[in-house]
């Protein structure tokens, strides 16, 4: 074994400073092949390069908090699950963290944010002529600037309709992810640790970064949907009807077919403060099929209760569908 | 943002570890192994009387974990951990002169140790808001404003250096003490233990 133990302090200090160089300087080819080869020199300096970029991903989290302070829609009084009032409140107590000076400020003037409750659904008109969806439980902001347009997703999904501007690129940022339009149609759906991209219509292109702090890039055309989920990008193709579906929500509608009953249950949990819990063997891997009203919880117990033959049982805010 | 294909670079990678690429490794280490740091601090802690080890300790742990899993992912992760956690203190007490005495009393007990729980850090969702909140709260001021300005604002290290009017290598350390003291308040044990960071 070895007699020496890794110098802690030292490889960490100089991991730190990697990932600062990589996410706040200029970034050459020859930077990241210096990178890599300090990596590939010794576990311990993967190992605490990983340690530093993962604990400054979970920051990231603080962003979508904070975000929502400024926001032209106020975050709901109403929301009932936890999760979502312990993140106003902690939203609120980094308000405190970062001190009297005005939020605002911390923005820059031309950085608006928008936020969706649960359920809700909002179309935004840009000065430039483009319009973004913002579906469910949504946050982005937006930054219109001369040379470029920016949107930070920070969480849920939207549906952007770009006008496109070469001098002008459009560019949506989600955590590791960029997606850079080319004149197009697309929506892009954010999840923990999982991205979603599909293209209604032109082009775009997606840069992922990975955990290690690679770049991977994928041009994407109509039809195409991918997720980016490690910096893994596997490309898959689907038809006009089946991209219709995926949209439904434009339209106030969910439509499954052949969706297993927990990934329906996931998509209606995404717009109602209503929760369904599919339970028991067996139960979750049943497929159904339809076309909901995206709030039309009753609907579809009353399918799983009549259809199915399942039970069907309600506790405060949560249904439970067991055998 | 280069657009490269990195084809050569992906082939050694899955070279190098049969059936998992090293993306693959890194998200099992941040996802499985990051998490059960304060347990392991806790555990080095209690059973290594030099306490300005213990970070060497860990981060020879985390490396030791990492080759092994280019060979294979080990499964269950926690006491496989704990199980190189342990086999890491007796080599050192073979090793190294140093060592008082007593520590190697407590060797027998480490077997034990290992089994004790940890802070369970799947529970710990909820509590990582507060315990991010935290974080932020205990960087020094001027380091707290840049790392806000960059992390929140998405200011460039330039960017951030002009609003502050503070020098570029400045800004970088402020970065690189930032990030790395919320490592240590995010995953190691300094909040239960009260460890200055």
């Amino acid at each position: 074994m070895n007699t020496h133990l890794p110098n802690a302090k030292e490889i960490r200090e100089r991991a730190a400073d990697w990932l600062q160089r990589r996410n706040f300087w200029n970034w050459s080819e020859a930077d990241q092949a210096e990178l890599d080869a300090w990596l590939a020199q010794s576990p311990s300096h993967m190992t605490a390069y990983l340690r530093v970029q993962a604990a400054w991903e979970n920051t990231g989290r603080l962003t979508a908090l904070r975000s929502i302070r400024p926001a032209q829609r106020p975050a709901p009084k109403s929301r009932r699950v936890l999760p979502l009032l312990m993140g106003v409140a902690a939203a609120a107590a980094i308000a405190a963290v970062v001190g009297s000076s005005s939020l605002s400020a911390w923005f820059g003037p031309d950085v608006k944010t928008y936020a969706t409750k649960v359920g809700g659904h909002e179309i935004l008109k840009l000065a430039d002529g483009s319009e973004i969806e913002l579906n469910t439980d949504t946050v982005l902001r937006t930054s219109m600037q001369p040379h470029e347009r920016k949107v930070w997703l920070e969480r849920g999904e939207a549906y952007f309709q770009v006008k496109h501007d070469e001098k002008r690129p459009f560019v949506v940022l989600a955590g590791n992810d960029r997606v850079i339009d080319l004149g197009t149609k697309f929506t892009v759906r954010r999840e923990p640790h999982r991205l979603q991209v599909a293209v209604m219509e032109g082009r775009v292109q997606l840069q992922s970064k990975t955990a290690s702090g690679k770049e991977h890039s994928v041009a994407l055309a109509r039809g195409d949907v991918v997720v980016s989920a490690g910096g893994v990008l596997p490309v898959v193709k689907k038809s006009e009807t089946q991209l219709e579906k995926d949209v439904a929500w434009r339209s106030g509608e969910l439509v499954f077919e052949g969706a297993t009953l927990a990934d329906a249950a996931r998509e209606f949990n995404r717009y109602n403060t209503d929760k369904i819990v599919v339970a028991g063997t067996g139960v979750a891997g049943l497929t159904i099929g339809g076309k909901f009203a995206k709030n039309d919880i009753a609907a579809f117990a009353e399918l799983a209760q009549h259809v199915l033959g399942l039970r069907v049982e309600r506790a405060g805010n949560i249904i439970v569908i067991t055998r | 943002m280069g657009e490269t294909p990195e084809n050569g670079r992906e082939t050694a990678d899955l070279r190098r570890s049969a059936g998992m690429t090293e993306d693959g490794i890194n998200g099992w280490f941040v996802r499985e192994v990051l998490p059960l740091e304060a347990a392991l601090m806790q555990f080095l802690r209690r059973s290594w009387p030099n306490k300005s080890d213990i970070d060497d300790l860990a981060q020879e742990v985390y490396a030791r974990v990492y080759e092994a899993a280019r060979e294979k992912i080990p499964q269950p992760v926690k006491p496989f951990v704990f199980t190189i956690a342990r086999n890491l203190l007796i080599d050192r007490v073979r090793h190294e002169q140093v060592v008082p005495i007593e520590a190697v009393a407590d060797l027998e007990t480490l077997g034990v140790a290992v089994d004790a729980p940890g802070p369970d850090r799947n529970v710990m969702a909820q509590d990582e808001l507060r315990r991010l909140q935290a974080a932020l709260e205990k960087l020094p001021p001027r380091c707290r404003e840049v790392v806000v300005l960059g992390r929140i604002e998405g200011l460039s290290g330039k960017e951030i250096s002009q609003r502050l009017g503070i020098g570029a290598s400045t800004v970088s350390e402020h970065l690189a003490t930032g990030m790395n003291t919320l490592a240590d308040l995010l995953f190691g044990d300094e909040a239960e233990h009260g460890r200055k960071p």
